[in-house]
């Protein structure tokens, strides 16, 4: 069963690597932030899948942590930083 | 028996999550994509969870990969709603088709 979890963990990981063309599209910040939060959840699967193939258990409490993180630094996004520098429709076309 | 609902559930899972991405590059403004996010990104992941957590050799390890779930679940509906509170806002308009 290993070969089918660390094939489906390169699969997830392709599936990363293709979204961060939408953050390199944007148009506006939070949609940089939200790749950031698939990294959150995706990432959270891509290690339990390697921690469950035999890389170590000691990975699935790497996801736990990994899953608090991307929700503090989303509510952080959200509350603190995220400002309008600018209109978002006039951001569209500079 | 269990190992084939397993790679069933690990399949769907990866399928989810692919369809997650394809949301997340094809819907037209930050709240559909907060939606392709927070819903088919999660769901994949919760079946790629249950998926482990069927092949795991003690309970406990068992429960510990069903906790991540509820924890991203929680975690994902809060972060939805903040970022679609301050979008809204910040005044950025929702899509419509006649535009």
């Amino acid at each position: 069963m290993t070969g089918l979890e660390f094939s489906l963990a390169l699969f997830l990981l392709a599936n990363l690597v293709v979204a961060l063309l939408a953050a390199a599209r944007g148009p506006t910040a939070a949609d940089r932030m939200l790749v950031a939060l698939l990294f959150g959840s995706t990432g959270v699967g891509i290690l339990a899948l390697l921690g469950h193939a035999g890389v170590g258990h000691a990975l699935v409490d790497v996801a736990l942590v990994l899953a608090l993180l991307a929700a503090i630094t989303g509510i952080a996004f959200a509350r603190r930083a995220w400002h309008a520098p600018q209109k978002p429709h006039e951001k569209e076309t500079p | 028996m269990i190992e084939i609902a397993s790679s069933v559930l690990l399949y769907s899972g990866a399928f989810f999550v692919f369809a997650g991405t394809v949301g997340l590059l094809r819907f037209p403004d930050v709240y559909s994509r907060l939606h392709a996010l927070a819903k088919a990104d999660n769901l994949g992941l919760g079946c790629v969870l249950l998926g482990l957590a069927l092949q795991s050799e003690s309970l406990a390890a068992a429960l510990k990969l069903l906790l991540i779930w509820p924890l991203a679940l929680a975690a994902s509906a809060a972060v939805s709603y903040a970022i679609a509170r301050r979008a809204d806002a910040l005044g950025i308009p929702p899509w419509r088709e006649d535009q």
